[in-house]
């Protein structure tokens, strides 16, 4: 009851503040947050390097961007993050002036203004089938004041206009299924040639005029091995393809609409045979071809004759062939050796002759560099220069030139897979931290600055000062634990393999690791990270350990291949240990026992319904037998729609068994009808979320107990119908039902369905609520659903006679197969926006109240107060209910701007977020990632428990300084009145 | 089934039209804007759809919109926020969007009213007020209430004021 009351007390203090709980001043700006814009893994770049104007590269990659990147600084001009269906196929530069992409296949072509990113027309193309997408942008074709863009995709050739959009004409080529490979257009003629394949066995070269789209002549022949797609054009009227056995080179020349083929065994060329694979470099009169690990490169010879010219051992990276002066094409190659890197710019007719050969120092944690884009320039001495783009293994982006990296973009964190933080080290005697105390002057003149920021009295120099002295006087980069635990580290998997440690205070990389770098074995082909988790969280007796964390990841895409562990120190990031674990990995369970070290002990399930205990230590076990009967776990099948949970059985038997392994029993399972429910999403509770009290008081001085369980489930479910799109389905085909299943018992507590609703649902479970966004296909919009869940078999608690006389119920252990009555609340609001993702504030005590953080499709993320979403919510509030900070009952939740923690920036993609506590109870940290990063510190009941960054110290000081002197004045004062009565 | 093309035009008047995407579906397609603010969607079925704008600065009500499969291209649009319905496709921001406190202009009152303001004003009321009130008060009543206090044995406030010496 004392605790309830607290409660109730700490409730009125925090809730009866305003409602606007987070709001930021434009200069405030920083302050907390930091927002890092990324693009991706670069897949096309192109240069646009002319003699006046900016130099830049245009590029698209894998996380769907185009973007404008500055050359001399790698600053980004301008970027579009196109929808995540939409993927890019080509991008090219049109008229010198406009942008030109193709995505989806090959059946979206847009144009942007190369400036300013500004998109100039968009034009949706025919396309009837899957088929890969050309983009073709000729130089010198002109028909009619027009320059067409030739465009294949979906069975269909269209030339585009590159002013307008408007399409001049299409040539429909599904009928015969032609696969376009290669559009070649030669110089000084309006005939385009169209060279593909028939169900790849027959070669046809359409010679199409480019004015009318007509098919002027045709020639097709077969080849009786069958091509397996690959090709290489080597001049304007010869390409390179191979054939389905990869063992033949064939050279078909199409002169004059002659089709001639002509054989080359790989085996005559090279003496390793094996499958062969055409590199995708654009070289002229050359092909490179690799063979068994080794890169050869092969020259066209005026009849189709084919010789070796060079071979190179390891894996080496080449750039398209890119015309110098005097008719004279180079390309680029770079490989490694050690951790140089070296980069070689050769001529292709000539390779003898290298016109740059540079070597780079190049941190490990990079990997392999996978792409090369190379440029030229005429240098001072007029000879040429190159500048390289390269792409590494680890995702990122770097410029090289003269022998140096000029710039580089961690491009890898625009694809964070996985999020968690650890702690800093704690400061100790002998860490050289910066000093950011000064004298007592400067501390005063930087106080009085910030006074005249807050009274609006300050010129845009004290602005910049202020801002200046903010970053540099918070001491928030240190690299140590502070006192209320704002600094801290997040680290971050990203989709290449990488572990990144980003400081909380401004971002930067503190350090990064690439898990499967090249010095490394090579047991694991390819290892891919999935997941990350706290391994060690060294506290209380471990003192001296540093944290770790677990990386899980598998050797392969498939979710049978093997698994790995890598163990991270987070202090140095260096890999403590990792090991290939020889079973594969479907689940990762953290169990809520730690050894003596702090290591978390972890089961990790299998395909084969086995489950294995991590750490492998006689001590962990011995733990884990203590608990074993107390160990379940559940799985979700969401194709069949079946959930089913499990419990530990026996150690494993059989031959490769060993002692931490063991096999499992099936307990329950729910099965959802196929016919008219479809899993669509399931979700739990955050396992480390501390609640800070059971009960809650009503206002008429009710008690309620929330029903607070680690084992529940929220599984949402809708009819197989309604699994599509908006749009796709009336309101009466589509209904949705959620239900909270117990995990121990698979009792299902709640079932609630809503009729006319459909997904995508996106949910967040916190303490005893669910709140869950979905679509209302009968309102046509948005809605948000909480449902609480209170514990009725503690209801009768609530007589202080009986906690008196101790006939409570409250020390009895709770228990799943109690089978507890529960009441549940529910209530649903309109919301205005799609919702990409959703996250709660978690603090360290949890007494500070809640706030849902609401990432929206716009790609910004709006702080809604738990408030909002309480069912007990009415139109018309008693006093009573008023004063505990119920809100009158709105049918939509709103959207205050303010509100928006992102404020005017936009996380370009936002796919997650997280968030952690601070040492601070009032405060949590808040980490968004997407294509972009961003990173703010939240106080969802503002910060009662310490002075704000803009407290002004000065206004204090004078105070006081005020007070002293008024005090001295009056002494005075009464001083000389006292005297004048004495002399009366 | 049809697939339909259908043409909208959004309104910022920040013209920014860079910084706009429209959204079918929650995220379905998403399209940008052009130099004059038109935006396309291909391939649409017909059935009833959802248009979000996203504007920084700006809050667009989304748009509900009916494809009627009969009539060809045919499109109504409804505001879902408003309920109102469009006759042409043309989207307006409701309200424009300001992510930040606005800084109050310095004015004396502001600084009364913080904290520090009202320890002052406190302090100035103290030490300049309460004497006049003191002495406003017959000293004989001052001496009885005294008196009366001592008998009680309460240490009193007044006691300790240098006016009751």
């Amino acid at each position: 009851m004392a605790m309830a009351i607290r409660v109730y007390l700490l409730f009125l203090l925090f809730l009866s503040s305003a409602i606007l709980s987070f709001s930021l001043y434009e200069d405030q700006v920083g302050l907390m947050d930091w927002h890092q814009r990324y693009i991706g893994k670069v897949k096309h770049a192109v240069f646009h390097t002319q003699k006046t104007g900016r130099k830049r590269v245009i590029v698209s990659t894998e996380e769907n961007v185009v973007a404008s990147l500055d050359l001399r600084l790698g600053e980004i001009f301008w970027r579009h993050v196109l929808g995540t269906k939409d993927v890019i196929d080509g991008v090219d530069i049109a008229l010198g002036k406009y942008v030109i992409t193709l995505s989806s296949e090959g059946s979206n072509l847009r144009a942007w203004n190369l400036p300013d990113g500004q998109m100039v027309w968009e034009t949706s193309l025919h396309s009837a089938q899957h088929s890969k997408s050309l983009l073709s942008v000729p130089t010198n074709l002109k028909v009619d004041k027009d320059y067409p863009i030739l465009v294949f995709g979906g069975g269909y050739l269209h030339a585009v206009s590159a002013v307008d959009g408007e399409v001049l004409w299409k040539k429909d080529f599904t009928a015969e299924g032609f696969e376009v490979q290669r559009v070649l257009q030669p110089p000084g003629s309006s005939i385009i040639y169209v060279l593909g394949f028939l169900d790849s066995s027959e070669a046809v070269v359409y010679q199409i005029d480019s004015k009318s789209g007509e098919v002027v002549a045709q020639k097709s022949m077969v080849f009786p091995g069958g091509f397996s797609g690959e090709i290489s054009s080597v001049s304007t009227d010869k390409v390179v393809a191979l054939d389905a056995m990869r063992s033949i080179l064939v050279t078909i020349s199409f002169l004059d609409g002659d089709i001639s083929f002509q054989k080359t065994h790989i085996a005559d060329l090279v003496e390793e045979s094996g499958k062969a694979e055409i590199l995708s470099p654009l070289l002229s009169d050359m092909v490179a071809v690799k063979v068994n690990k080794r890169t050869i490169f092969v020259r066209v010879g005026g009849e189709g004759k084919l010789e070796v010219v060079d071979s190179l051992s390891d894996e080496t990276a080449m750039s398209d062939s890119l015309p110098v002066a005097d008719d004279q094409v180079a390309f680029a190659t770079v490989h490694h050796e050690g951790s140089k890197l070296h980069l070689m710019v050769k001529l292709v007719d000539d390779l003898d002759t290298v016109l740059l050969r540079e070597s780079i120092q190049m941190d490990q944690n990079r990997g392999r560099v996978h792409k090369v884009f190379i440029n030229n320039y005429i240098k001072t001495d007029r000879s040429n220069g190159f500048r390289a783009l390269i792409v590494m293994e680890d995702h990122s982006l770097l410029l090289l030139q003269q022998g140096a990296i000029v710039w580089s973009r961690e491009e890898g964190l625009a694809s964070v897979t996985d999020v968690t933080t650890a702690e800093l080290p704690v400061e100790k005697d002998g860490v050289s931290v910066a000093k950011v105390e000064h004298t007592l002057l400067d501390w005063l003149k930087g106080h009085v600055l910030k006074l005249k920021g807050t009274l609006l009295l300050a010129t845009p120099e004290d602005v910049a000062a202020i801002q200046e002295m903010r970053f540099k006087s918070s001491g928030k980069n240190k690299l140590t634990r502070d006192h209320n635990g704002f600094r801290k580290l997040i680290i971050a998997l990203t989709k290449a393999g990488k572990l990144f440690a980003l400081h909380t205070g401004d971002g930067r990389i503190v350090w990064s690791m690439l898990l499967n770098s090249p010095s490394k074995s090579e047991a694991c082909g390819r290892p891919n990270g999935i997941s990350l988790y706290q391994w060690q969280v060294p506290h209380h007796h471990a003192m001296d350990e540093n944290p770790s964390v677990l990386v899980v990841g598998r050797c392969g895409s498939d979710s049978s291949a093997p698994g790995l562990l890598s163990f991270v120190d987070v202090y140095t990031g260096k890999e403590i240990s990792s090991s290939d674990i020889g079973h594969s990995v479907v689940q990762v369970m953290p169990l809520p026992f730690t050894d003596s070290t702090e290591q978390r002990l972890h089961l990790i399930a299998d395909t084969h319904g086995h489950v294995h205990l991590y750490p492998k230590t006689s001590e962990a076990l011995s733990i884990f037998q203590r608990e074993f009967q107390n160990v379940y776990w559940y799985t979700v099948e969401a194709d069949n729609g079946i959930i089913r949970g499990h419990a530990m059985k026996s150690s494993c038997s059989g031959e490769t068994a060993d002692e931490y392994c063991f096999t499992t029993r099936e307990l329950w399972t729910v099965v959802f009808p196929s016919e008219s429910e479809k899993i669509i999403s399931t979700l739990t509770r955050k396992p480390n979320e501390v609640v800070h009290t059971q009960a809650k008081v009503n206002s008429d001085q009710d008690l309620l107990y929330k029903y607070v369980s680690r084992n529940l489930l929220f599984v949402a479910t809708v009819s197989p119908k309604g699994a599509g799109e908006i749009g796709s389905v009336t309101p009466e085909e589509s209904a949705l039902v959620v239900y909270l299943i117990d995990t121990i018992t698979g009792r299902i507590l709640h079932r609630l369905s809503h009729q006319g609703c459909q997904g995508p649902v996106h949910a967040v479970f916190s303490e005893n609520w669910v709140v869950y966004h979905y679509f209302n296909l009968r309102a046509h919009k948005y809605e948000f659903t909480v449902v609480e869940i209170y514990d009725q078999s503690r209801a009768e608690n609530k007589n202080v006679w009986k906690l008196v006389l101790g006939k409570h119920n409250l020390t009895a252990p709770i228990s799943s197969y109690s089978r507890t009555e529960v009441l549940t609340k529910s209530q649903s609001y309109f919301f205005a926006q799609s919702v990409k993702t959703i996250a709660v504030t978690s603090t360290a005590k949890g007494i500070t109240s809640k706030q849902l953080l609401i990432g929206t499709i716009g790609d910004q993320i709006l702080a809604l107060d738990k408030r909002f979403v309480d069912p007990r919510r009415t139109l018309n509030p008693s006093q009573a209910e008023k004063e505990e900070g119920i809100i009158p009952l709105t049918d939509s939740l709103p959207i205050i701007p303010q509100s928006y923690i992102t404020h005017s920036l936009r996380v370009e993609g936002l796919r997650g977020i997280i968030t952690a506590p601070a040492k601070l109870e009032s405060t949590t940290h808040v980490f968004a990632y997407g294509v972009d990063l961003f990173y703010t510190r939240l106080a969802p009941s503002k910060t009662y428990d310490s002075l704000t960054e803009d407290f002004s110290y000065a206004l204090l000081l004078i105070t006081i300084v005020a007070l002293v002197a008024a005090i001295y004045i009056t002494w005075v004062l009464s001083e000389k009145k006292e005297l004048s009565e004495k002399w009366r | 089934m049809y697939k339909f093309v259908f043409t909208g035009a959004a309104i910022g008047h920040a013209a920014k039209f860079s910084n706009i995407k429209v959204v079918l579906n929650g995220g379905q397609h998403i399209t940008f804007l052009r130099p004059d603010g038109y935006f396309t969607f291909h391939k649409v079925p017909a059935g009833t759809h959802l248009i979000e704008v996203y504007a920084l600065g700006y809050f667009f009500s989304p748009v509900r919109v009916d494809v009627s499969a009969r009539h060809r291209g045919k499109v109504q649009a409804t505001l879902t926020e408003t309920r109102r319905s469009l006759t042409e496709l043309v989207l307006e921001p409701i309200r424009a969007d300001i992510y930040y406190e606005r800084r109050e202009p310095f004015s004396v009152m502001s600084i009364v009213k913080s904290p520090m303001g009202l320890m002052v004003g406190f302090m100035v009321v103290v030490v300049f007020l309460m004497p006049k009130l003191m002495e406003n008060i017959d000293p004989e009543e001052m001496k009885r209430t005294q008196e009366e206090l001592r008998s009680q044995g309460v240490p009193s406030l007044s006691s300790l004021l240098p006016s009751s010496r």
